[in-house]
């Protein structure tokens, strides 16, 4: 067996069994990027068998403390299936994820084709249709989130959800890297930031996974949802959790977790 | 051994700071020291300098936000005064040579319309007294070495004020969602870190509504016309000799500083 199969099999039966492995970079120390992306690729193309529908891409490892944390100078990024998307203001069954945490990030929905390589900050934002206010919701398949570069990667960039809220704003007249953002937890508020702290702005996220994914033969395609990473350090939520991020004038998302 | 006093420790802390001297915490030789004799030592340096002609412009709140409280081990914002000595004009580099280890760190600022005196202030009728709101940087260099102290140290000592500069921008609070105003910090080009101004007791107001609180403890008040920084919504970064860090706010322009000698 291929060792991309063996782990992509190994990490698929941990999001049954909801039992996460030990970290792969531990066992297979001689791992590269490329096939780290290899074991995330396996397992999205079982996802796909399975009937899944990719609707967009999240981009991770965005700010500077996270890139210092796991000792990487780049972002990584993973699929978005139509199954990750969760309703606001519903409740999400946290029984159904190993060890969950949301991050507030500025979304971005596409209203054209946009691929690399060559895609610059224009032609990125000329894509966008509109940004919506979202949550991700992060999970590890991997023990205590000890993860580092190769971890993550395999394990589809600690993907786990998607919340987005309903108020879309376009593009025109709007300084991504300025719009302020409040974590609030049970009323209380856990984290504050801006969207600067996502490589400078988010379209610098959205300008990365086009030419990344663009030397990979892939493009994006209007409708898909990109997250391009965190504005705030992650926190983590349990059943009872209740979690919103309100990006002021660019409107609020609540998620509910039970 | 020194046996200190209120007035003691007032001479000892305004010579630390026009000698450039840091110096142990208080709390260590004088274990009695509490916030209320900390504060009529604060208040005692403040006569000196309005006695040496200096004038007093406002009040400045410190360790408003909570990341900063944890990280200093005392949990609870302080005020102290601002004087007209503590003025930055826009675009003067820092004069490190007037300080011991100066740091900087971005402030939602208000400018005053009415007094403002509790007891029973609130953050509604704390705003309802605000004429504008402007961005800040304000130059923190406590008179402690490595910035170690207690609540009584850094009570007594003003609460590490040391210079200000206010941002371009003027508005009026009602056009201003403060809780989410946002500010990016760049150091040398490169963004370290972001916050808003829910950063600052969940809303500057909250800030501003304390200081009055505070004050009227001691049956003083803040004046119409006078400035209020309303505490760091991020981490102070140093600015030492050619270092360059900007405040870039989302309603209230960037404020650029630049380390001098």
């Amino acid at each position: 067996m291929l060792v991309s199969q063996r782990y992509a099999s190994q990490l698929l039966e941990a999001y049954r069994t909801r039992r996460p492995i030990a970290p792969i970079s531990e066992r297979e120390p001689n791992l590269t990027l490329d096939d780290a992306y290899a074991i995330q690729l396996a397992q999205v193309e079982a996802w796909k068998a399975d009937g899944a529908v990719i609707k967009g891409y999240k981009v991770g490892l965005t700010s500077a403390a996270m890139q210092r944390q796991l000792g990487v100078d780049q972002p990584d990024f993973g699929h978005l299936t139509a199954e990750m998307f969760h309703p606001a203001n519903a409740t999400i069954d946290t029984s159904a994820f190993l060890q969950p945490k949301v991050e507030p990030e500025i979304a971005f929905v596409l209203g054209r084709d946009l691929s690399g390589p060559g895609v610059n900050v224009a032609e990125a934002i000329a894509a966008v249709d509109f940004v919506l206010p979202s949550l991700e919701l992060i999970d590890s398949r991997i023990e205590n989130w000890r993860i580092g570069l190769i971890d993550t990667v395999a394990d589809n960039a600690s993907s786990g959800g998607v919340i987005l809220g309903s108020t879309p704003t376009a593009l025109n007249g709007v300084d991504l890297g300025g719009v302020g953002c409040n974590l609030i937890g049970n009323g209380t508020v856990l984290a504050s930031g801006a969207g600067a702290a996502v490589l400078g702005s988010p379209i610098n996220a959205l300008v990365w996974l086009a030419n990344t994914l663009g030397a990979r033969g892939i493009g994006f395609t209007a409708g898909q949802v990109i997250l391009p990473g965190s504005v705030t350090a992650a926190q983590s939520v349990s059943a009872g959790s209740v979690v919103t991020a309100d990006f002021g004038a660019l409107g609020a998302v609540t998620a509910v977790f039970g | 051994m020194t046996k200190w006093t209120r007035d003691l420790v007032a001479t000892e802390l305004l010579a630390c700071e026009a000698e450039r001297r840091d110096r142990g915490r208080f709390t260590d030789e004088w274990p009695e020291l509490d916030l209320a004799e900390a504060y009529a030592i604060q208040d005692e340096t403040l006569c000196r300098r309005l006695e040496r002609g200096e004038t007093l412009v406002g009040v400045k709140l410190g360790l408003t936000s909570r990341a900063k409280q944890q990280r200093m081990s005392v949990d609870q914002p302080l005020v102290a005064w601002l004087t007209d000595a503590m003025v930055l004009p826009s675009g003067v580099p820092v004069p490190n040579s007037r300080f011991i280890h100066a740091r900087v760190e971005p402030e939602l600022v208000f400018i005053m319309g009415a007094d403002l005196a509790g007891p029973g202030v609130t953050a509604a009728t704390a705003m309802a007294a605000v004429q504008t709101v402007m961005a800040g940087a304000e130059v923190i260099d406590s008179r402690y070495t490595d910035f170690r102290f207690r609540a009584a140290d850094v009570v007594a000592d003003n609460a590490s004020a040391a210079a200000f500069v206010t941002g371009p921008v003027m508005l009026a609070p009602e056009l201003l969602n403060l809780a989410n105003e946002a500010v990016v910090v760049e150091v040398e080009g490169r963004v370290v870190d972001t916050s808003t101004g829910a950063a600052v007791l969940g809303h500057p107001g909250e800030a501003l509504a304390l200081a009055a609180n505070v004050l009227a403890e001691r049956g003083m008040s803040i004046q119409a016309g006078q400035i209020v920084l309303t505490g760091g919504i991020t981490d102070a970064y140093p600015i030492p000799p050619g270092a360059s860090v900007a405040f870039h706010f989302s309603s209230l322009g960037s404020i650029h500083i630049a380390g001098g000698q």
